[in-house]
């Protein structure tokens, strides 16, 4: 029960995906137009990360360490697929607002990630609260983002106005600049936070760079490294033996 | 969409598809090759490059698997799981085949490959070519478009971040957010593109 605890924990608040390790940035700019698809994209993600968590934390023991990736993105795939068939059923309106990003859930970081570093070393129950922690944890992310952009371009929140009738939206914050607008001050304000807890003396391993370090020089480690749950390592020895053999090879495109 | 049989129409395409609706910066697909393969115009050019080569063929490939394979087979529904499938082993291909016929390109191109595979707009691309019904020709010309959009923006980006390396910002915004801030003013510029069509 208390492991059910820390995993959502650590989804929601320490490991954050959108704003503590930086990952999905993709579909977090792309559908936070409004606090609504915001949420839609959350949930969606959600259902796909708990199930694939799910599936592949109850097929580890088959899926064979060199194969794992591509049998990793099948897994996803198939999920993907049914959820986008669900919703174009039962939601085409959700459907239709976010698009081509339904399917593009595949490659979002955040599910490869997870499965990679916790669901494919850890026992299906927590594999599963480990994806639903993630998933929520970016939910939470893309409506508030969502509301955040929806408040200033539109004035309502979730399509209710609640701003006085003086307030002129700035219609740019629904469009594609103010995505990066929005993103370049969320992420000002959690180097703010990571800043003052450094001086605080607390660990700040788990922030992400976002990636502006130079992509072509991680191979080893760096975007791969960063989907590491340090915790996970130490409960797995098979896991520090993948990753020494990822060493040896110098790129690991033997992952690819 | 415009008459796509007519030289009109496939100008329209490319110019759409490259500026108007740019990829990254209005559709913020390849975001992350877009902020991590950024710093220098060298290399923003070599991601380039290698983005253009990549998206091309695998529109090629994809199309030529949804008409042939998918289509009569009655399968469009599995086009997500075909697609990422055919991408993967499309760019492992690639490597290997430049690694062997043509060491140079591989030597320029080599580091980005493994990169492209969870790029984002490959996928995209795939799967907007059959959502808008673009046949296979059209297809090949709306990938290789749009991997030119990508190439116009992330070497306009590099070129800004090489000017501002040294400018002195408020600690906070070092790094990722200017970069973002950056392309968020690029954004509205290319909006600007919009009037075109």
């Amino acid at each position: 029960m208390n492991k059910i605890g820390e995993r959502l924990y650590n989804g929601l608040i320490k490991e954050n995906p959108t704003f503590v390790l930086a990952l999905g940035m993709c579909p977090t700019l792309a559908v936070t137009t409004s606090a609504m698809n915001g949420l839609g994209m959350g949930l969606t993600t959600t259902a796909v990360l708990v199930l694939s968590n799910l599936i592949i934390s109850i097929l580890r023991k088959v899926i064979p360490n060199r194969v794992r990736i591509p049998a990793f993105i099948v897994i996803v795939a198939s999920f993907v697929t049914m959820v986008q068939l669900l919703l174009q059923a039962y939601l085409p309106s959700l459907n239709d607002a976010l698009g081509v990003y339904i399917p593009l859930i595949v490659v979002n970081c955040i599910i490869l990630g997870r499965a990679e570093s916790y669901a494919y070393h850890n026992k299906p129950i927590a594999s599963f609260f480990d994806g639903l922690g993630m998933g929520l944890g970016f939910s939470v992310a893309l409506t508030l983002i969502g509301a955040l952009r929806e408040i200033l371009g539109v004035g309502t929140v979730f399509g209710y106005k609640i701003t006085p009738d003086s307030y002129v939206p700035i219609n740019i914050f629904v469009l594609a600049p103010g995505a990066f607008f929005v993103l370049a001050f969320v992420t000002a304000i959690m180097n703010a936070v990571k800043s003052s807890m450094e001086k605080r003396g607390k660990n700040v391993s788990k922030f992400g760079t976002g990636c502006t370090d130079d992509c072509s020089k991680c191979g080893k480690k760096g975007c791969e490294h960063r989907f590491y749950d340090s915790e996970a390592s130490a409960e797995n020895p098979n896991r520090k033996k993948a990753d020494e053999a990822k060493k040896d090879n110098a790129n690991g495109k033997e992952d690819k | 969409m415009a008459d796509m049989s007519s030289v009109k129409g496939l100008l329209i395409l490319l110019v759409g598809s490259s500026l108007v609706s740019n990829v990254v910066l209005s559709q913020f697909l390849g975001l992350c090759p877009f902020l991590g393969v950024s710093k220098k115009i060298k290399t923003a050019a070599g991601m380039g490059a290698a983005v253009i080569f990549v998206i091309t063929l695998a529109s090629a490939v994809a199309g030529v698997v949804y008409k042939f394979i998918l289509v009569p087979l009655n399968i469009t529904y599995l086009q997500t799981i075909v697609f990422i499938l055919v991408i993967a082993a499309l760019v492992q291909f690639v490597e290997m085949f430049l690694k062997k016929a043509m060491p140079s390109l591989y030597k320029a191109l080599g580091v980005y490959l493994p990169l492209i595979t969870t790029n984002c707009a490959v996928l995209g691309v795939a799967l907007t070519n059959v959502q808008k019904n673009y046949g296979i020709g059209t297809g090949i010309l709306n990938g290789f478009a749009t991997a030119l959009g990508f190439t116009i923006a992330i070497v306009i980006l590099a070129g800004l971040r090489e000017k501002m390396e040294y400018n002195n910002v408020p600690k906070p915004f070092k790094g990722m957010p200017t970069v973002l801030l950056t392309a968020g003013l690029m954004a509205i510029a290319f909006c600007g593109f919009s009037g075109l069509l």
